[in-house]
């Protein structure tokens, strides 16, 4: 565990950077320092590695100071992840991701080696191991940064930006890539960022600060958006927290029904039985086709091509209360469709039901944090 | 008769082509004084430079006596070497190599500073030493720009290792003062031809060197 202990950073011109800051940050999970420009994150960052020196309070690091150790070693034992990757350019690729390895004293071949197993970790085609650093895109310099934080296989990794200067497309990729590893390597990690959507992404737990390098905040981020500590912390998280904080809630017991689900082929009876307005047509595999209007269908032989778009299915479980939500808003019929991993229809739900879910699941989450109160 | 007369005439001539005062014996000596001057003024230049653009220190008074330097006459600083040393080597060194150093103490300071601050930062945050940092990221960064430092050196070297021959030493100045003197116009031409040569040759070598030491990565093809 990294335990920032009453931590201030003073600047030699007398800015003050990070005041009287203390945090816990657990092992085995991603913490993540988020606020607005200047407020001390990457200060914070570097004094865990010690290219920043605290001017007061201590840092410990599984509960010895880390000015115990030479700094070399101490940076050796956390991989480093900046902006702009950081690529050594008259290195190739491999050898960009060797250097700890060899640093170290690994041999060539197995250095070598190593790289070669971590670009596929963090889904790399080994193709491109020859190349130098110019002739890869921006996403793909960033993974090569990660893989070389990571060749020494440290216990910390700290990344500062990592993923700020991609466009959203490929940043969604490398957020995705980067909780898949994790779930794969475990690393106690702090990530620095001024995105909130990335903090709540990615965080276990997010430490919001504010200017002047003050802590506002620090909690997991269903607890940011349910009660976030103050003004500062609110507008930080922006307009539609309520919205975001359904990601939080799964969609699993979501109340659905097979009711208005009919196959293209359905008898006159089957499509008499249904009381919605709108019916489900599904091919004879069971995946959705689109929907119909109940007046004026012909049993045994629906028009498939005159039917509404379906829109963009869910999959229960798997999605959070808030994709179905969307589903279901995007909808034309105002019914978000369910299905299985495989496509398959397992139901249709409409905004009602999920409404009256979301309103149990708020009922719950307080009823939970005021157990957890009394029990404290 | 014109310039490429005179040098032809020179060239042509095969007594020109051998003995103490013959044009490899001249050509020779030439290059061991460029050689020995660019060695000198390297191994000054160099270390300096890469150490205070690393550090980021000391760049002002460094631009200031480079300044100093280049400003200096080399052929007044050739007679003060003589009246106060008397005649030999050490001489001509001295003006030549104090002709050398600005150049490449400046543009290595220049090409060490202006490396991209990310990745030495990435460097030093993964635990490389300070030395490792200067040597492995950044000098194979900075080697185009220092390479272009030293070809510049060089080259004035070649140009003006002639006043050599002013204090009784050898190289293709000898063709150019002799000539002068005994007012032998062929041999004046033809010393300056060889110069502009070397120069060529020293180019070509700089050419070659930057191709086989600078990284693809760097060169970016
Ligand atoms: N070396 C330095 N000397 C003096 N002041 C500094 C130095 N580095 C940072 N600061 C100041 O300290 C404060 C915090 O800087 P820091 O870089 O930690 O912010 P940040 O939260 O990472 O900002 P950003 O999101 O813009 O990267 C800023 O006011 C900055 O100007
Ligand atoms: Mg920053």
């Amino acid at each position: 565990m990294i335990r920032i202990d009453s931590v201030t950073k003073r600047y030699p011109d007398g800015t003050v950077a990070v005041d009287r800051l203390s945090l816990e940050i657990p092992d085995r999970s991603i913490t993540v320092l988020v606020g607005p420009s200047g407020c001390g994150k990457t200060t914070t960052l570097r004094m865990i590695n010690r290219m920043v020196e605290p001017t007061e309070g201590t840092i410990l690091l599984d509960g010895e100071d880390i000015q115990g150790q030479p700094v070399t070693t101490l940076r050796r034992s956390m991989g480093y992840v900046i902006q702009n990757a950081g690529l050594f350019q008259h290195r190739t690729i491999v050898d960009n991701i060797a250097t700890v390895p060899r640093m170290l004293g690994w041999g060539k071949q197995r250095a070598r080696e190593r790289a070669a197993e971590l670009m596929e970790r963090v889904g790399l085609d080994t193709a491109l191991a020859k190349r130098y650093p110019y002739q890869l895109s921006g996403g793909q310099q960033q993974r090569v940064g990660v893989a070389r934080a990571l060749a020494a296989d440290p216990p910390v990794l700290l990344m500062d930006e990592p993923f700020s200067a991609v466009d959203p497309v490929v940043r969604k990729g490398l957020q995705d890539e980067l909780l898949r590893l994790q779930d794969e390597l475990g690393k106690t990690i702090v990530f620095v960022t001024h995105d909130i959507d990335e903090a709540i992404k990615l965080g276990t737990m997010v430490a919001v600060l504010r200017e002047g390098g003050r802590l506002a905040q620090y909690a997991p981020p269903a607890e940011l958006l349910s009660a976030p500590a103050d003004g500062f912390v609110e507008d930080f998280l922006g307009a539609d927290r309520g919205i975001r904080r359904l990601s939080f809630f799964a969609s699993a017991e979501l109340d659905l029904t097979t009711d208005a689900v009919v196959p293209a082929d359905a008898t006159a009876e089957r499509i008499a039985a249904v009381k919605a307005p709108h019916l489900l047509v599904t091919d004879p595999d069971g995946r959705p086709l689109g929907w119909a209007e109940r007046t004026g269908l012909t049993a045994g032989d629906i028009a498939t091509d005159r039917l509404l778009p379906f829109g963009r299915p869910f999959v229960p479980g798997t999605d959070s209360l808030r994709v179905a939500l969307d589903c279901a808003v995007l909808s034309p019929t105002g019914w978000a469709v369910a299905v299985d991993g495989g496509g398959r229809v397992t139901g249709v739900v409409s905004q009602q039901t999920i409404g009256e879910a979301i309103r149990a699941a708020h009922t719950e989450s307080r009823a939970d944090k005021a157990g957890a109160g009394v029990a404290e | 008769m014109n310039i490429l007369d005179f040098g032809n005439a020179f060239f042509s001539d095969s007594a020109h082509w051998h003995g103490y005062d013959g044009i490899p014996q001249r050509f020779w000596e030439h290059v061991q004084y460029s050689l020995l001057a660019l060695a000198v003024a390297a191994a000054i230049g160099l270390p300096v430079g890469l150490l205070t653009g690393h550090t980021g220190r000391g760049g002002n008074a460094l631009a200031l006596i480079a300044n100093a330097a280049r400003a200096l006459p080399s052929f007044g600083l050739l007679v003060l070497a003589v009246l106060s040393i008397g005649f030999g080597l050490l001489p001509v060194m001295i003006p030549l190599v104090v002709l050398a150093v600005p150049p490449i103490l400046v543009t290595t300071y220049e090409a060490v500073r202006s490396v991209d601050p990310s990745p030495v930062d990435a460097a030093r945050g993964m635990g490389m030493h300070e030395s490792r940092i200067l040597l492995q990221v950044e000098l194979p960064v900075a080697l185009p720009l220092i390479l272009s430092g030293l070809r510049s050196a060089a080259i004035q070297i070649v140009s003006t290792a002639t006043i050599a021959a002013y204090v009784s030493l050898g190289g293709l100045g000898r063709y150019i003062v002799d000539g002068l003197y005994q007012r032998d116009y062929e041999k004046v031409v033809g010393g300056a031809t060889l110069v502009a040569v070397l120069a060529l040759i020293t180019l070509a070598v700089f050419w070659a060197a930057g191709r086989f030491a600078v990284s693809p990565g760097v060169r970016r093809r």
